[in-house]
């Protein structure tokens, strides 16, 4: 078995991989048997939802299994080495060596109080490849192919020091530091601006090509996975859905669960016209506001319109959910208005009214944060109803039902506590609470970033339904421009707190762009494998005139 | 009240043991006067008699039965260091999620005043206004809940500033709830694991104090029957190798041991909660 592997090109080899978790007191299988093999200076992409098994299976490729769960069943054999039977010391001697890993959050994986180069130093001297002295000047080196600034000083920055992007390359360059033949890159980008990302992406693709070294790509976004990879998995409940290259999968994808990825976001509402004579339900004027010395927001106007969806769009940091705390009065403006239906807002939400706090409602990123974990679901969503229209008993019970039917989910869930649900339930739960009070707008602060496309298609579809339905507006802000063409009627553009660009959704997506929108628009990676190179290419020819 | 015995039965045997020794302290404290063979300060034999020479567990030093006193100081001890360590709670989280909820202001006076009481060391605080106010039980009750729900304050604080940052808080700001409803429904239940864990151990730290206090003469005072005050007075035992003294630490011992053998089990079971 071994030997027919070895005298191939084959680097990595999994048979029947069976990995289990522990819940309370017995093993659930969370890998059900899955084969997978990669190549030398093969790039493979796994995709799934999240639960599908695709970070557990990047995981056994080093022979680690996450504390808590356990490789139960199946061969692991790396380039001849058994992983399985390998003890947890020739384990350690691989890792980082011949075999590294990239994490999600670069910023949660780096040891704050150290400095990026003596960080990039610990693997290489660990294991004996080189001294310190040649892994600092490997190290600049690296730094400089994955095109950081000041790649001679940037390591003697501290993690804190540098951008996301910036340390998600470094993390990279670390995981390149013993020229490893296997990194396992466990949704590197996710985390990161779509401007970001192309960096990112380019600068991995780049590196993994110039040192011929095989990757396992885990990712939930097949747009990414599609720049990325040679071959592709998808994965779903802990089983193969799907294996083919790269291009014919996009091209001919043969399940079906696979057309619904490709599909995913192909959900487009119909743009609602401007109506003569319709006052605005909200409209800011002449808005700023400031975080001590900082100006968050500039000077920024809008009106939004009843029963249709504003969206609010721009990189991290460009003051999109300042604007969402300034109107709902958390962060009091210095200066301008926010009026409401004809009537201006006090600045602190202290000094509203509880009509107004009523009509004003906001759903969250982080469902898990916004939900109160040891409330029932029943009151979660019935304390609205009892605080702003003094409903109590049967009332508020079947209204509660209700809700609870319009979000499309079973009535018997408002026993459970919010731990009882997923992810996509929880939000919908979010959106129970908003409408409860019976709100005219509803503020959605990035509202489908921490779910996966699949379900945050579902919630987009949800919200829209109870737009047509109950006639509320949203203000829709988040980051990510696939949601904004599909559910805004306007568009706000935003850049380091002001307004760069606004209008009705067609005219902001359509030529001729602004010059920070196509930036933007352009940088949303595409089903096109080829999409990356091209773009780069087109960027680096208009860098260059 | 049947989940509360299904939960019991399926706990770990440590939980079990906790509180079977709760279970048993509580039926000594509540039917004291049924259980002993004597009453509270009737002086029965002579000085330090041996166990089992017709006393159970012999007498004391002026000749009282020592089992009749563990019970009737189990009914004392118990029941004064339950009503202090429950209003020191009350005092403690009440300024605590106060501070954390509010902020600003608030949060910096009472949090300094805080300080200031806690900068003079706990038991010469004690002693001096026990001094002035005299030892009657109800003050000695509020002195020692006072003092030591500053304690109560910093962790209930430090737990509390944890949760008002949580979106969830700031929805029921922006919904308009008061600082009550802010405090009891959505801060007090998040935070219901560290604040559990501590009034187990503050319990056992009220119950020493009061043995302190009353080895100095401010505590509960004779010929009241307390476990603190028992060990003090039959401490001249031990030179004789006589182990009376002992009998009532091993009281305050086991009961301590049983009160954080539920708290530990409590403690894992709402961790598991959050887990999943």
């Amino acid at each position: 078995m071994i030997g027919k592997d070895r005298d191939s090109n084959r680097l990595l080899t999994m048979t029947g991989l069976q990995i289990e978790g522990r819940t309370d007191e017995e093993w659930i299988k969370i890998v059900k048997g899955v084969d997978v093999h990669v190549d030398r200076g093969e790039v493979l992409g796994l995709i799934g939802e999240s639960g599908a098994g695709k970070s557990t299976i990047g995981l056994a490729a080093m022979g680690y299994a996450r504390p808590g769960c356990r490789i139960s069943g199946g061969e692991l054999v790396f380039d001849g080495i058994d992983l399985r039977n390998s003890s947890s010391r020739q384990l350690q001697d691989l890792h980082g060596r011949r075999i590294a890993y990239v994490a999600q959050s670069a910023a949660a994986s780096f040891n704050p109080a150290f400095k990026l180069i003596n960080q990039f130093a610990e693997g290489p001297v660990q294991h004996n490849v080189s001294s310190y002295s040649e892994a600092v000047e490997e190290g600049k080196a690296l730094f400089e192919t994955l095109n950081l600034p000041n790649p001679d000083t940037i390591g003697y920055r501290y993690p804190h020091q540098v951008s996301g992007g910036q340390l998600q390359r470094a993390m990279t360059a670390m995981a390149m530091a013993c020229r490893p033949d296997l990194i396992i890159f466990d949704e590197p980008t996710t985390a990161l601006d779509v401007t970001t990302q192309i960096e990112v992406l380019a600068a991995i693709k780049d590196i993994v090509k110039r040192f011929n070294t095989a990757a396992i790509y885990v990712t939930h976004d097949l747009a990414v996975v599609a720049q990325m990879a040679d071959r592709i998995m998808v994965l779903r409940h802990g089983l193969l859905v799907e294996e083919n290259s790269a291009r014919e999968m996009l091209a001919e994808p043969k399940q079906e669960y696979t057309r619904e990825l490709l599909s995913v976001r192909t959900f487009r509402k119909e743009q609602q016209p401007i109506l003569d004579g319709q006052k605005p339900i909200l409209e800011v004027k002449n808005l700023n506001a400031f975080y001590g010395d900082f100006h968050a927001l500039k000077n920024i106007n809008l009106k939004v319109r009843p029963a249709t969806t504003m969206a609010v769009v721009g990189e991290s940091g460009s003051g999109k959910s300042t604007l969402a705390r300034a109107i709902t009065g958390l962060l009091p403006p210095t200066s301008g208005s926010v009026t409401y239906d004809g009537d201006i807002l006090a600045p602190s939400f202290k000094s509203r009214n509880r009509e107004f706090l009523r009509r004003i409602q906001m759903i969250y990123q982080m469902p898990d944060t916004a939900l109160n974990a040891r409330q029932r679901i029943g009151e979660i969503v019935g304390r609205p109803l009892s605080f702003y229209l003094g409903m109590s008993g049967a009332d508020r019970k079947n209204r509660v039902a209700e809700l609870m039917d319009m979000i499309e989910l079973p009535a018997n869930y408002v026993d459970r506590f919010p731990s009882e649900l997923s992810g996509g339930q929880k939000q919908r739960i979010c959106i129970a609470r908003a409408l409860a009070a019976e709100p005219d707008l509803i503020i959605c602060d990035e509202v489908t970033s921490a779910l996966d496309e699949l379900v945050s298609e579902e919630i987009l579809k949800l919200l829209q339904r109870l737009q047509d339905e109950l006639k509320v507006s949203y203000l829709f802000i988040t980051h990510d421009l696939a949601t904004v063409k599909a559910i805004s009627d306007e568009i706000v553009v935003m850049l380091e707190g002001e307004i760069v660009e606004q209008g009705l959704k067609d005219e902001v997506l359509s030529p001729p762009f602004h010059e920070y929108t196509d930036l933007l628009l352009s940088s949303v990676p595409e089903m096109d494998p080829d999409w990356l190179e091209h773009l780069l290419r087109k960027r680096e020819a208009v860098g260059g005139n | 009240m049947k989940t509360i015995f299904k939960t019991l039965l399926l706990a770990p045997v440590s939980a079990k043991l906790g509180v079977l020794i709760i279970i048993i302290y509580m039926i000594a404290a509540i039917f004291a006067p049924v259980i002993a063979p004597y009453s509270e300060t009737e002086v029965v034999g002579d000085v330090w008699e041996e166990m089992g020479s017709g006393f159970l567990l012999g007498t004391d030093q002026i000749g009282r039965d020592l089992f009749t006193r563990l019970i009737y100081g189990a009914r004392n001890t118990i029941s004064i260091a339950f009503v202090t360590t429950m209003l020191s709670f009350f005092i403690g989280i009440t300024g605590g999620f106060l501070a954390a909820v509010v902020g600003g202001w608030i949060d910096q006076g009472i949090s300094r005043v805080i300080d200031i009481i806690m900068s003079i060391p706990i038991l010469i605080f004690a002693l001096m206004i026990l001094s002035v106010l005299g030892t009657s039980t109800p003050i000695l009750i509020i002195v020692i809940a006072v003092l030591d729900s500053t304690r109560v304050f910093r962790l209930s604080r430090a737990v509390a500033m944890d949760v008002v940052v949580m979106d969830y808080v700031e929805v029921a700001r922006l919904r308009g709830e008061n600082l009550w409803y802010l405090m009891r429904h959505e801060v007090l239940p998040n935070t219901l694991a560290p604040l559990v864990a501590e009034f187990g151990l503050r319990f056992c730290f009220v119950f020493l104090f009061i043995s302190s206090l009353s080895f100095l003469g401010l505590g509960i005072q004779p010929p009241t029957a307390d476990w603190g005050s028992m060990v003090r007075e039959n401490a001249g035992a031990i030179t004789f190798g006589i182990l009376t003294p002992l009998l009532p630490a091993v009281a305050i011992a086991v009961l301590t041991i049983g009160v954080n053998l539920v708290v530990d089990w409590f403690l894992h079971k709402t961790a598991g909660i959050k887990e999943s």
